[in-house]
């Protein structure tokens, strides 16, 4: 007898990868009508959308990505009208430090420099910054301030955005692996660990660290590695840090960041990334680093030398070559979009690709721009 | 890493008979224990000035206790004893140490990790009262301080633990206003057969349970925790439900509780030995073999941290593991001695599957916990939150569940409510609870100050 296959499901749009950006994509691309379906290896939201620091965050940018990061910056205030919560954003100013000369001189040609963008940034001394935040060092010379940046929860926003897909009539499927792409002469053909196949027209590959080998099935390859946040969190103290606060260091071991929730935990991270393991999907935390972060928070923050540590975590980010993300079409498969390897910096630009990717994917085109992503960079 | 020491971490029984072993070889280990003083937690010892004589502190276990500090004294000069010092992560160069505000990284050819137990905890509405107490805390109060958790304390929980800290508070002076036992008499009937292989044992039992009813305190089987009451922000009595199904209640100053006990195995998770689900305790540990070897080559537990058979047990899987670690490095081990240490584990294998048996933990009553009963006290998480987790959040295990309402998100990632919270999350979603998988460890395992420098 004759085995008939599992009734192939097809839709508009199938997304390979449910992180921030699959996630967010599949939402928006409801909102323009199309039917998607998402395939998620694990669960919504686990890798680096789920790991990082939260920071939502526009200053020191590349300037050629602020339009994305500014669209982004709109949906991040819109969350609870959009998906029903607001993921715990809070608009509550970033402030980028310094104790440099050189890098406050860095920071006050970014100030001028993104302001064509639509980015206003305010420059403070040591002094000025100590008056309008108490709370941080006295070594800290040059100040730039983000009024309309804040944080959110990591943990929440891409869960979030999936559930909200799923409201929306997304296909959310979960526990589901990719074993193969192929494309016929009109759709793409995907079959999975389940046995489950899928069809669509369109297909986009936002899988983060994954994304380089997916790229590479359809001929493309670019210059990757795949890294480790190393992140940290404090115990619980009354909520008086209000902005984010980055040190901008041309020391990489300088590099520390923290935000406070409301909750009174102190999130921190920074310093060197370790090397995160594709296969066991892994990434190890360096309690070495950790040691060298606990001097440079307090060079920040002196007061939060008093708290302890409560937990350090790590996750598989993934980073391109020059540091940008890959983002937009295939340059060699009609039909094959790619949003991945944001480079540690995608947690912010997440609601802004999902909005430009679905207006991308349904329209064929939109009014961000996107050359400086596009993989054909790397092309030969 | 060949010339590196072998690491003992902890210094209880099995801690303790691990070193032993080891320095009888002619080897040097460094012996790593949270406590300031050698002991471990059923034999810890008073303060260096309280002079309390052990059969009051140990009652009938005393000269086993005297012989562990004595043994133990007799090594100390020749082993690296770091007493005070916390294991708080892993690195890739070795164990990182805290003791005060000195971080040190210790390397390690091989290590036995004997860190021990903790008490096992079913929340019920109110337990978060001041006035609570673990069975553990109350007993370490007792034991180390003199001091008692309160003038009329109730004891509720269940297993053997239980009985032992009504018997020495009775003991002491603070007769317990009841002892509430969530085991009935049938399953404690179901448990004597494997008991029954350590006929001395239940004697002290019994004569516990006698003791304690001669001088008129009330012991209940068979019932369900329904409240811890209070007033003026105390503890001030225990609701529960009897056999019958009556509603009773006893007015208490304090309540120590304790439903058997948990492994402490953070720091075998931050080293990657594998994990198994052990049905007889209904809880997750890392996977040994009977000499105490992990899925990892210079990894060894030992103790209640591997496997819950107590400190008699205890001692002989420390002398076992460090006999094991021998083997392994190369020394000629006597069959004679691991075949007996192996036949006196049997006895206490059985024993502690009977014990597991007679006072099982109560993981129906997960189920029934009211939504608004804080289950995670560090993020004071509700069982609600953990079945909107389950449910409207669909999280189908421990890890994703605290990514989304935080239970186990908190100072002891878990140590304390972890169990529960995926009894309750399992309930929800109305699968067994080996399927809610358990919580990640992350370090540091116990808080780090951020004030800490590395020794150099």
């Amino acid at each position: 007898m004759m085995a008939y296959p599992t009734q192939r499901m097809q839709a508009d749009v199938i997304i390979v990868g449910g992180g921030f950006m699959g996630a967010a994509t599949a939402f928006f691309l409801r909102q323009q009508g199309l039917s998607v379906i998402l395939l998620e290896r694990d669960l919504v939201g686990q890798a680096a959308s789920g790991v990082n620091f939260g920071n939502v965050r526009r200053q020191s940018r590349f300037l050629g990505q602020l339009p994305l990061s500014n669209r982004s910056r709109d949906i991040w205030v819109r969350l609870p009208e959009l998906i029903g919560e607001d993921v715990e954003f809070v608009m509550s100013g970033h402030i980028l430090v310094t104790t440099h000369e050189k890098d406050g001189a860095r920071l006050e040609k970014y100030a001028v420099d993104c302001k064509p963008y639509g980015l206003d940034l305010t420059i403070m001394t040591g002094d000025q910054a100590r008056a309008r935040f108490p709370m941080v060092g006295p070594d800290i010379r040059t100040v730039s301030y983000s009024p309309l940046d804040g944080h959110a929860n990591p943990r929440l926003a891409a869960p979030a955005f999936g559930r909200a897909a799923r409201r929306a009539g997304a296909r959310i499927i979960e526990n589901t692996t990719v074993t193969a792409i192929t494309k016929s002469t009109e759709d793409f053909i995907v079959e999975t660990t389940t046995g489950q196949s899928y069809q669509a027209p369109l297909l986009q590959v936002s899988s983060g660290a994954w994304g380089r080998a997916m790229a590479a099935r359809f001929g493309e390859d670019i210059p990757f590695s795949a890294n480790g946040p190393q992140m940290g969190v404090t115990e619980p103290v009354p909520y008086r840090i209000e902005p984010v606060i980055g040190s901008s260091s041309s020391v990489p071991e300088e590099g520390v960041y923290l935000r406070q929730v409301k909750r009174g935990n102190i999130v921190f991270g920074g310093g060197l990334r370790s090397v995160a393991n594709l296969e066991t999907r892994r990434a190890p935390i360096d309690p070495l680093n950790t040691m060298r972060q606990m001097s440079h928070l307090a060079n920040l923050v002196p007061e939060m030398a008093r708290l302890r540590i409560i937990r350090t975590w790590s996750g598989v980010e993934g980073y391109v070559g020059d540091n940008l993300p890959i983002m937009g079409p295939s340059g060699k498969v009609a039909g094959l979009f790619y949003a991945f390897g944001f480079c540690g910096h995608g947690f912010q630009l997440g609601p802004g690709v999902g909005a430009t990717m679905a207006e991308l994917i349904a329209t064929g085109k939109t009014d961000i721009p996107l050359e400086a992503f596009d993989i054909k960079r790397f092309g030969s | 890493m060949v010339d590196q020491p072998v690491i003992v971490i902890g210094a209880g029984p099995a801690g303790t008979r691990a070193a032993q072993r080891l320095v009888q070889a002619g080897l040097r280990p460094v012996v790593i224990d949270e406590n300031d003083r050698q002991g471990g937690q059923i034999y810890r010892r008073q303060p260096e000035n309280f002079r309390r004589p052990a059969e009051k502190l140990y009652g009938t276990e005393a000269a086993k206790a005297t012989a562990l500090h004595t043994d133990f004294e007799t090594l100390r000069p020749h082993i690296d004893y770091r007493p005070g010092t916390t294991v708080w992560g892993v690195s890739e160069t070795g164990l990182m140490t805290v003791r005060a505000s000195t971080v040190d990284v210790v390397p390690f050819s091989r290590v036995i990790i004997a860190a021990g137990a903790t008490d096992r905890i079913m929340p019920v509405p109110g337990w978060t009262t001041p006035g609570t107490y673990s069975l553990g805390a109350a007993q370490i109060a007792l034991k180390a301080q003199a001091c008692a958790i309160g003038g009329r304390p109730v004891f509720m929980g269940t297993g053997p633990l239980l009985y032992l800290v009504a018997w020495q508070y009775l003991r002491a002076g603070a007769t317990p206003a009841a002892v509430l036992d969530t085991s009935s008499l049938t399953t404690r009937l179901r448990g004597l057969r494997g008991m029954a292989s350590r006929a001395r044992v239940v004697a002290n039992g019994v004569r516990y349970m006698a003791d304690l009813a001669r001088a008129g305190v009330k012991l209940h089987a068979g019932i369900t925790p329904l409240a811890i009451e209070s007033s003026n922000s105390h503890v001030s009595a225990v609701t529960w439900r009897d056999t019958k199904g009556a509603l009773r209640q006893v007015a208490c100053d304090a309540v120590g509780m304790g439903y058997g006990l948990r492994s402490e195995t953070q720091l075998a998770d931050l080293l990657k030995c594998e994990f198994m689900f052990d049905p007889c305790f209904q809880q997750w540990r890392p996977h040994v073999d009977r000499n105490g070897r992990t899925t990892r080559p210079d990894v060894y537990l030992a103790g209640d941290g591997a496997l819950l058979r107590g400190a008699d047990a205890a001692e002989a899987a420390g002398q076992l593991a460090a006999c094991a670690v021998l083997h392994d490095t190369g020394h000629t081990i006597d069959q004679h001695e691991t075949a007996g240490l192996h036949e006196t584990l049997a006895v206490m294998n059985r024993f502690g599957r009977g014990l597991a048996q007679a006072f099982p933990w109560p993981a129906h009553l997960a189920a029934s916990l009211p939504d608004d009963t804080v289950v995670c006290r560090c993020e004071n998480i509700t069982a609600g939150e953990i079945r909107r987790a389950a449910g409207e959040l669909d999280a189908p295990e421990m890890n994703r569940a605290k990514a989304l309402t935080r239970p186990g998100m908190g100072r002891c990632q878990g140590r304390m409510c972890g169990l529960a919270a995926a009894e309750i999350l399992a309930a929800a979603r109305e699968v067994p609870v080996r399927e809610v998988g358990r919580l990640r460890t992350a370090a540091p395992i116990k808080p780090l100050p951020l004030n800490c420098t590395v020794k150099s």
